[in-house]
């Protein structure tokens, strides 16, 4: 198991942001985390990577703990945030470069690493321009390429398709599709685009005010709970169910 | 740039103030705190060098939030303190090289110009004068840092530390002596005034300035500086045969003795200046990383 969590809660003063969340995510699996804004996806990812402590409950991430190992988890655990932001002044090259010094990687060896990487997001002619200048697809797949250059085991994309546009989407989803398939990286997507999320994922989690609500194979959830087989639904038919529930 | 208009303008400052005079002592000091014309090197640090310290650091760290590159920093592997350390120390150190640039080219348009030659004492009073600057200074990058982890804008950080500096350079000096007048009310007109009210109105003033960074400064550095001056108190009762003996053996006070007096001066600032960033620090690592 790749991540672990067990009775994971945080509050906020009054309100409760995640509620006991028990999770597990096995090694090169694609999962999607799905709910509405303000569910505690976010809460979620940052407790992961230690960066909120959690108020009770267990976690493990690559089999550390991340409130009292950050580094050994930030080491080898990529992080994509929402909206991910670049140093603008700066070119692809410099922003990569600066990442994978933080990251411990001495310039002679990120280099080579760099180059390869723009050259797989697609970004090798644009690489000497300055990221100010970049379109949000093109700034979205450089990060893609900042949270790859520290070889990581897992890597947490925060809605990394929100506001592309089709075709961008789709070259978003193949990149994630092709860590999984070619690097087995483990993959855990929080979404709330659910016909993205049920191209790619292998299983996901629905997760409404802080409660997770579902977890299991898109195909076993609608069995479940809809009592359909084979493709006659749609994960957001799924999705506004166990909604409207809760 | 500064430094040239400064040391151009001391040249001419010196030239005035050593007419007359047989065989002018630490003549070398006084490229850093004769007057010139308008004002002196250690005035234009102490009056304008907050405001490099405030420039270097308002928008520290909520710049990095607005173009979110934050949350991006926090999860790599590096400690979270090391990312305000950092902020703190690039700025320390900007600072350190700024001041030491200016100082050592008034230095060497000094030896050039007018051609007079630091002694050891003199190297070293410039030396704790540049430690206690970058202090000082460093002291305004904190107050800036914390406004901008503070402030979730640039704009506000920035005017809010203006407004500190503002409010403690200036305002608590006008605020001092308001206080004195209250407390110990002296009568212009009055020649007979008693020496007691005097002594207690001065006391007063004295004390409310010390809130102000910059007078504390002020004081420190002009009294490192120049090695006549054996106190810090503005007023001092001599007797007429004392009077007499302080023109006729006016001589500089030994570096260790400069440095007693302004002792308690130098705790205070460095006291400050990490007590800042104490606070600074405090309250990067109690907030949350949220892009948000």
């Amino acid at each position: 198991m790749i991540i672990e969590t067990e009775g994971l809660t945080k509050k906020y003063r009054t309100q409760t942001a995640v509620n006991n969340l028990t999770l597990q995510i096995r090694e090169g699996e694609v999962f999607g985390f799905l709910g509405p804004n303000g569910a505690g996806k976010t809460t979620t990812l940052l407790m992961f990577l230690g960066l909120t402590e959690p108020s009770s409950g267990k976690v493990r991430v690559i089999g550390f703990d991340p409130a009292r190992e950050p580094l050994r988890v930030k080491e080898k655990v990529g992080y994509l945030p929402e909206n991910v932001g670049f140093y603008d002044d700066m070119d692809a090259r410099q922003n990569l470069r600066f990442i994978a010094r933080l990251n411990h990687i001495p310039d002679g060896i990120s280099a080579k690493k760099i180059d390869e990487l723009l050259e797989q997001v697609g970004l090798f002619e644009e690489g000497k321009k300055k990221v100010g200048t970049y379109s949000k697809g093109m700034r979205q797949r450089l990060g893609i390429a900042e949270v790859l250059i520290k070889e990581p085991k897992l890597i947490f994309l925060d809605e990394p398709t929100i506001g592309l546009d089709p075709d961008g989407t789709n070259r978003m989803l193949d990149l994630i599709h092709s860590l999984s398939r070619d690097r087995n990286i483990t993959i855990f997507l929080s979404s709330h685009l659910l016909d993205q999320v049920q191209r790619i994922c292998d299983r996901v989690g629905i997760m409404i005010k802080g409660n997770l609500v579902a977890i299991g194979p898109i195909q076993e959830l609608a069995k479940k709970k809809l009592g359909v087989e084979k493709e006659h639904y749609t994960l957001e038919e799924l999705y506004m169910k166990y909604f409207k529930e809760a | 740039m500064v430094g040239v208009i400064i040391a151009s303008m001391v040249g001419m400052g010196i030239q005035e103030e050593s007419k007359g005079m047989a065989k002018p002592t630490l003549l070398f000091l006084w490229l850093f705190t004769s007057t010139g014309q308008l004002f002196s090197f250690v005035q234009f640090i102490g009056f304008f060098g907050p405001l490099i310290g405030i420039f270097l650091g308002f928008d520290a760290i909520n710049r990095e939030r607005v173009s979110r590159t934050l949350s991006k920093l926090a999860s790599q592997p590096i400690y979270r303190d090391s990312i305000i350390n950092a902020k703190y120390l690039a700025g320390v150190t900007t600072i350190a090289v700024v001041l030491v640039g200016i100082v050592l080219i008034i230095s060497g348009l000094g030896i050039r110009l007018i051609g007079v030659v630091p002694g050891s004492e003199e190297v070293l009073r410039l030396a704790i004068y540049l430690i206690t600057s970058i202090l000082y200074i460093s002291f305004w990058l904190g107050i800036s840092i914390l406004f901008s982890v503070v402030f979730r804008s640039t704009a506000t950080s920035a005017l809010a530390s203006l407004a500190i500096w503002i409010f403690f350079s200036f305002f608590v000096g006008l605020g001092a002596g308001f206080m004195a007048d209250a407390v110990a009310p002296i009568s212009q007109s009055g020649s007979n005034v008693d020496p007691n009210v005097l002594i207690k109105h001065e006391e007063v003033q004295r004390t409310v300035s010390f809130l102000s960074p910059m007078n504390l400064y002020n004081e420190a550095t002009t009294t490192v500086l120049d090695p006549t001056r054996k106190t810090t108190r503005g007023v001092v009762f001599v007797g007429p045969l004392e009077r007499l003996s302080l023109s006729r053996f006016q001589t500089p006070l030994p570096v260790l003795q400069s440095l007693m007096i302004v002792a308690p001066y130098l705790i205070s600032i460095i006291a400050i200046t990490f007590l800042c960033f104490g606070v600074c620090y405090l309250a990067f690592m109690r907030q949350e990383i949220r892009t948000v």
